[in-house]
């Protein structure tokens, strides 16, 4: 069967679920049979926010444990958490930079190593792509472009059957306009890693 | 434009399962919509309302469940064709409405929606209201996904008005909340509700004698419905092997992934259960026949299964029939594709390696919080710090619930909607301890009124806060009856709370804004003081600054910082606000500091602790 099951992890308010609606859309625009799927509900009071794209040949829209081809995490610590959906092959595209949950700004909790975190996840797969999004969003106009840099890399690396021109097209006329050059951006920074 | 009005048909548009649902109610005429918000089914609710903006369609937020069902039953009985969603403890709320409007039945074609929510993502139960269309009768259809989910909202507003019978549509979080391919249909003028009700009491008005003959009605029209069944496109088999799995809603597509991934899509017959009420007995019959054994694979409660279990007796038929149990579907939580894969290869006896895991380390937990600023956090701390800690704090749903975690915890009992108040009475009557209850004033509309003037009537005795932030902040901010402020500015209430809460007979009221602690602590002083016994109601009034952000445009100038005259007391910490960050390097490197980026600028923590102080925003 041939098939991309993607799944992305993050926090709320980092634009996971735009991201993966834009998968979704570019994956249409491309004529594969594609399904998105997302929870709703506590995105935005900084919870962790899941979503899953399904292409190619499968009907379930979401993804069990173990069953990623490849996990897009918005977070190292949420990559972790999120590691439950992988298994040895799978390819990991993470953002590097820590946001600190609550329960650790608080003291409560502590925060693992980001180095060890991250080594720990690269020894397991098949590739583990990490990079700084936060600093290559500052550098394409603003924070809030994270997504996009994250979009950038799965286009590159990710070996989707969909052009980077289609994902590109998405962007245009899909996101809002005042961040389209930002985005724009943005993608080509991932794009270029 | 809104793309749920594109008119080319054919066209294919990534649709949520919620947008496919409007579009099947725009292409099937529907004109008059009502829903109380609720997730999974929220996005049904905005999508229309926001095509009301622009469309004669008739689209409202109820204040509850129950109303918005009657609302729509009244546009019904008028011949106007006709949606009601809500989310499935909504259908509870409901359900007085339902089980008789099932007897009077409508004229123009009726959808109600109920979307349940496998795995509780965001509700207080996962119960399977399947059991709704067998103890109220009326017909249900489950889609798998957004294009069926489309189609069945256009089959149900068709098989409703010919058979004069409100359907339920009853999806799961999955396919409310999955998008696929929809192709569109053809998409008739939107226009207004021209309804015309033609009076014929001994039909709809429901006294005993009317109740009797309306019964025996039903029990007709659920035999034609039973014969609709049997020949709906909704219910199908797929395959001739001699292995038997039924199944319905999304749980489908796991099955048809677990046949493909395990081989055995030639050994297999698939059976579809779409119209899942009145039951397809006899092309279930057919099926038993045809099979050797049976797996049944559905979410929640073994609701098929049972049915299934039934008609195989009745038709004298011995077979295995199995479903829920051990190594097979479990009776809570969503299921996935590698569950049913696991269990299909467990029933049918085949080889199925176990799914390869990775070793997963400990990562902090990331509960969601009460956002930065959020009015309900300021309330939750003036309250906590002036009165008994014995205090039991009666809460009910909404944002606001989020402070039952640490280090807030002013929550100690939560079972439905409105049940602050009257649970609050309750425990004023049987036990000593005193009683703050916390309600939100979207629920306080939705079912809050009622227990208050339960509360009034009977002498409780308890004080009840009502968190006015201005809008129903946790389903998106949908407007509600006493709503200050629009995206246009400040608007004149259609209900006052306070208004509401005097006319309800209590005496002692006071409004405070929370984000002024020293003030609003002062007025609450004296309330609580006061030797007056009976309900005293706090009107905590402050908006959302999300929606303040969101709705309204509002621009922050300010922030917060902690500055050097920090001298580590912690004070803050209490606050809970997600902005302020504790950080302790080793032992003697702590250090206290605000996210700029988080902080809303609501200036409370500056009120407990002088060492911070506000600046420019840049
Ligand atoms: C019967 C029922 N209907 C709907 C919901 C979904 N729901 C939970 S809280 C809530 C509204 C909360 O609004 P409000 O009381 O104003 O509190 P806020 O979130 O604004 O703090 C809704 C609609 C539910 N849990 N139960
Ligand atoms: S959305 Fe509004 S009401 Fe809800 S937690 Fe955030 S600030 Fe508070
Ligand atoms: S002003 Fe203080 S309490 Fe308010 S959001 Fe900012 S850091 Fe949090």
């Amino acid at each position: 069967m041939s098939s991309w099951r993607i799944f992305c992890t993050g926090v709320g308010g980092q634009g996971t679920l735009l991201a993966t609606y834009l998968i979704g859309e570019a994956a249409l625009k491309a004529g594969l049979p594609v399904m998105v799927s997302e929870i709703h509900g506590m995105a935005q009071r900084g919870g962790v926010v899941e979503s899953a794209v399904v292409m190619g040949d499968r009907k379930s829209p979401i993804i069990s444990d173990g069953e990623a081809d490849i996990l897009l995490a918005f977070e190292p610590s949420e990559a972790m958490r999120a590691l439950r959906k992988c298994n040895s092959e799978t390819l990991v595209i993470s953002n590097i930079v820590p946001l600190i949950p609550f329960t650790v700004s608080s003291g409560k909790e502590s925060y693992p190593e980001v180095d060890k975190l991250l080594d720990s996840i690269r020894n397991q797969v098949r590739r583990f792509i990490g990079f700084n999004a936060l600093e290559l969003a500052r550098k394409a106009g603003s924070e809030l472009s994270q997504n996009m840099v994250i979009l950038g890399v799965l286009f590159k690396h990710g070996g989707l059957p969909i052009d980077a021109e289609i994902m590109r097209d998405m962007i245009r006329t899909k996101t809002k306009k005042a961040f389209l050059d930002v985005n724009l951006r943005a993608f080509e920074l991932g794009y270029s890693l | 434009m809104n793309h749920l009005l594109e008119r080319e048909t054919g066209k294919k548009l990534l649709l949520l399962g919620n947008e496919a649902i409007i579009r099947g109610g725009l292409e099937a005429g529907v004109r008059f919509a009502t829903a109380y918000p609720g997730t999974p089914s929220t996005e049904i609710a905005d999508g229309f309302y926001h095509i009301s903006l622009q469309e004669p369609l008739y689209f409202e937020y109820s204040v509850n469940e129950k109303v918005a069902l009657e609302t729509a039953a009244g546009a019904a009985i008028s011949g106007v064709r006709t949606l009601c969603c809500m989310k499935h403890v909504g259908l509870n709320v409901a359900a007085d409405a339902l089980m008789t409007l099932a007897y009077v039945g409508v004229k123009g074609g009726m959808v109600i929606v109920t979307a349940d929510d496998p795995s509780l993502h965001s509700s207080q139960n996962e119960q399977d209201n399947r059991y709704y269309a067998r103890l109220s009768g009326l017909p249900m259809l489950e889609p798998a996904d957004p294009q069926m989910a489309k189609e069945m909202t256009i089959a149900g507003i068709e098989l409703s008005e010919i058979n004069q019978i409100p359907v339920l549509l009853r999806t799961t979080t999955r396919v409310n909340h999955s998008r696929c391919a929809v192709t569109l249909g053809d998409l008739p003028e939107i226009k207004a509700p021209e309804g015309n009700f033609e009076k014929d009491p001994f039909n709809l008005v429901v006294v005993p004698m009317v109740g009797r003959q309306l019964h025996l009605r039903l029990l007709e029209k659920k035999k034609k419905l039973q014969e609709e069944s049997e020949k709906s496109p909704f219910n199908f088999t797929e395959g001739t092997g001699k292995w038997g799995i039924v199944t319905s809603g999304v749980s489908y597509n796991y099955v048809l992934d677990a046949v493909e991934d395990l081989g055995i899509k030639d050994k297999v017959t698939i059976f579809y259960i779409g119209m899942s009420h009145p039951f397809p007995t006899q092309i279930a019959t057919d099926f038993l026949n045809k099979v050797e054994s049976v797996l049944v694979v559905e979410e929640l409660e073994p609701y098929l299964e049972e049915t299934l279990k039934v008609t195989a007796f009745e038709a004298s038929i011995e077979k295995e029939i199995a479903g829920k149990g051990d190594n097979l579907i479990p009776r809570h939580f969503e299921i996935d594709p590698g569950i049913v894969k696991k269990a299909i290869s467990n029933f049918f006896n085949l080889e199925s390696p176990p799914a390869e895991t990775l070793s997963v380390s400990e990562v902090p937990s990331r509960p969601p919080n009460l956002c930065p600023g959020c009015p309900h956090r300021a309330t939750y701390y003036i309250i906590k710090k002036i009165v008994n800690p014995e205090t039991i704090y009666p809460t009910d749903i909404g944002c606001y619930t989020l402070g039952v975690l640490p280090p807030l915890s002013m929550a100690d009992f939560l079972i439905c909607m409105g049940s602050s108040v009257s649970s609050a009475g309750g425990f004023s009557k049987a036990q000593k301890k005193p009683i703050v209850a916390f309600i939100g004033d979207s629920t306080f509309f939705h079912s809050g009124i009622t227990g208050l003037i339960n509360a009034v009537t009977n002498d409780h005795n308890f004080v009840l806060v009502i968190l006015d932030n201005g809008t129903t902040a946790m389903t998106g901010h949908q407007p509600h009856p006493g709503v200050e402020f629009g995206p246009q500015g400040k608007i004149e209430p259609k209900v006052k709370i306070e208004d509401v809460v005097k006319g309800c007979g209590v005496k002692s009221v006071a409004v405070i804004n929370p984000l002024q602690i020293k003030k609003s602590t002062e007025t609450i002083q004296k309330l609580l003081d006061s030797d007056s016994r009976g309900v005293k109601v706090i009107i905590a009034k402050s908006p959302c600054p999300l929606y303040e952000r969101r709705v309204m445009g509002k621009k922050q100038k300010i922030v917060f910082e902690i500055t050097d005259e920090c001298d580590l007391c912690k004070d803050c910490l209490e606050l809970a606000c997600p902005a302020i960050f504790y950080e302790k390097a080793r032992e003697g490197e702590e250090r206290i500091f605000i996210n700029e980026t988080l902080c809303s600028g609501c200036s409370v923590c500056a009120q407990v602790c002088t060492a911070i102080k506000a600046k420019k925003k840049n």
